[in-house]
Formats: structure tokens, C-alpha cells, sequence
């Protein structure tokens, strides 16, 4: 595939060199690595959870979705108030 | 419902189950690039924590296995980056029964050194291509370039370590 000059390493000379340097590495997975992993999400900031789960909502829209509601049950007049706000 | 799509509708189970199911692979794909059991098994966690972050972006349909793949061959790289130029490998096995001469140990210092100068995107395709025997295709995949610009690397990288091993009194 390489060009070479004459006197320099051929292709396979130079990946049996490569491979009795640094031998090809035929290993697995000596461990599971599934309780690391469970440190990870545990360590990682709350706020980030929370955002990158798509149905986790934060509490304070809860709680002003709570208002909207309240305020349509008990001030139904706000109606048309509320939707020019909107 | 695959486990790909569960996950990314946001099943927490399914996630456990892909972990499960790709931590082998990516940690042996880890480990022949930086040939380093310990940092292979943080940069597998890493790999996967990735997928874990993606979830709200993932394609359901996508190939699962080939983005890991890709992020993987991106983690390794920035890893190989950060290492010193030249350390003892940890994964390289115990030596041969056999007693090996100074020179013989010498000639593969030698040649570890030459390939660790080489910048990361060529040590990888030497180390993948010429010592693991990879396809170009798959080493093009994870990389996200063509075969032939990993042919190019290959020719780039010989080239290099030829004149490397020349000046280090390596010769053929």
C-alpha cells in the first residue's frame, strides 16, 4: 500500500515490530461497571436531572400552574385578564 | 418497543439494560486505543454517562452501538491528548518466559517511544489498523471519516514512524 524507499521497513515488517512492542490487547471487561455508573447519576446536579428527563417538571411551574388554576376556580371575571397577560 | 426506545421515551430501566448490554464493547474498543485497563474503565463509564445525557436527543431508530462507538473513539483521543508523551503502557502483558535480551528490549522502547510521538489521530489508526488487525471501514466509522482518509493517516503515520525508528537506530 506505502511507497518506501529501499533500506526503510516494509509494511509488515513494521507491524511485527509495532506488535511485539505493544502486543495486540485482547481483553475484556474484567468488572461490571454498572455500580460506577450509578455514583455518576447520583453525583450529578439535581437541576440537570431534571432537565434532561423529558416529563420531569420543576416544582415552581407546578406551583404556578396551581396559582392559574386557583385563581380561574375562585375569580373566573380574571378570565379575560389572565389571557391578555398571555 | 426496543430497549433504544424505551430509553429514550425515559424508561430508567432500559438504561441499565443498555449499559449492560454495550459496556463490554466499548470498554474492549476503549482499552485497544489507550491500552490502559483503568483509564479504559472511566472512559467506558464516560462513553455511556454521555448516552445517559442524550437520551432527551437521541434517535430511537438510530444505531446505538455506532454512536457509542464514535464517542468512545472521541473520549479515547481527547484521553491519549492529555497523557504524557511517553509512560509505561499498563496494559502490556508480563513478559515472555523466554529471557529477552537488553537490545531486543531496547529496540521495543524504541518503538513505543516513536509511536507515542506521533500525534493521536495517526496513533490511533497505527494502533488500531496495524496492531488490532480493524477494518479501515469500522476504524473510518468511528472516527467519522472516509476509508480512504484513513488509508492517508495510515501512509501519513508509516512514514513518520520509519524516520523515527531511523533516527532512533531501529532499523529493518
Amino acid at each position: 500500500m506505502t511507497h518506501k524507499p529501499s533500506g526503510d521497513f516494509a509494511e509488515d515488517q513494521l507491524r511485527e515490530r509495532l506488535r511485539s512492542a505493544e502486543p495486540p490487547i485482547d481483553a475484556g471487561l474484567r468488572r461490571d461497571l454498572w455500580p460506577r455508573m450509578l455514583e455518576r447519576i447520583g453525583e450529578a446536579p439535581r437541576g440537570s436531572q431534571e432537565r434532561l428527563w423529558p416529563f420531569a417538571v420543576p416544582w415552581f411551574d407546578w406551583a404556578l400552574a396551581g396559582i392559574v388554576g386557583a385563581t380561574i376556580a375562585f375569580f373566573p371575571a380574571l378570565i379575560p385578564a389572565l389571557l391578555y397577560h398571555l | 418497543m426496543d430497549l433504544l426506545q424505551r430509553f429514550a421515551a425515559g424508561d430508567p430501566d432500559a438504561f441499565e439494560a443498555l449499559f449492560r448490554e454495550h459496556q463490554g464493547e466499548v470498554y474492549r474498543w476503549i482499552v485497544r486505543i489507550v491500552r490502559d485497563p483503568a483509564a479504559a474503565e472511566d472512559l467506558t463509564v464516560e462513553t455511556l454517562w454521555r448516552l445517559y445525557q442524550a437520551r432527551g436527543r437521541l434517535d430511537p431508530r438510530g444505531n446505538c452501538a455506532g454512536w457509542l462507538r464514535r464517542v468512545a473513539t472521541n473520549l479515547a483521543i481527547d484521553h491519549l491528548r492529555r497523557s504524557r508523551p511517553f509512560e509505561p503502557l499498563a496494559a502490556e502483558p508480563p513478559g515472555p518466559a523466554q529471557p529477552d535480551c537488553a537490545a531486543q528490549q531496547q529496540e521495543r522502547a524504541a518503538i513505543r517511544a516513536a509511536l507515542a510521538e506521533l500525534s493521536p489521530r495517526l496513533r490511533i489508526v497505527v494502533r488500531l489498523g496495524l496492531i488490532e488487525d480493524e477494518p479501515y471501514a469500522s476504524i473510518a466509522e468511528s472516527l467519522g471519516i472516509s476509508a480512504g482518509a484513513v488509508k492517508l493517516r495510515m501512509f501519513r503515520a508509516l512514514r513518520i514512524l520509519r524516520k523515527k525508528l531511523e533516527q532512533r537506530g531501529v532499523r529493518p
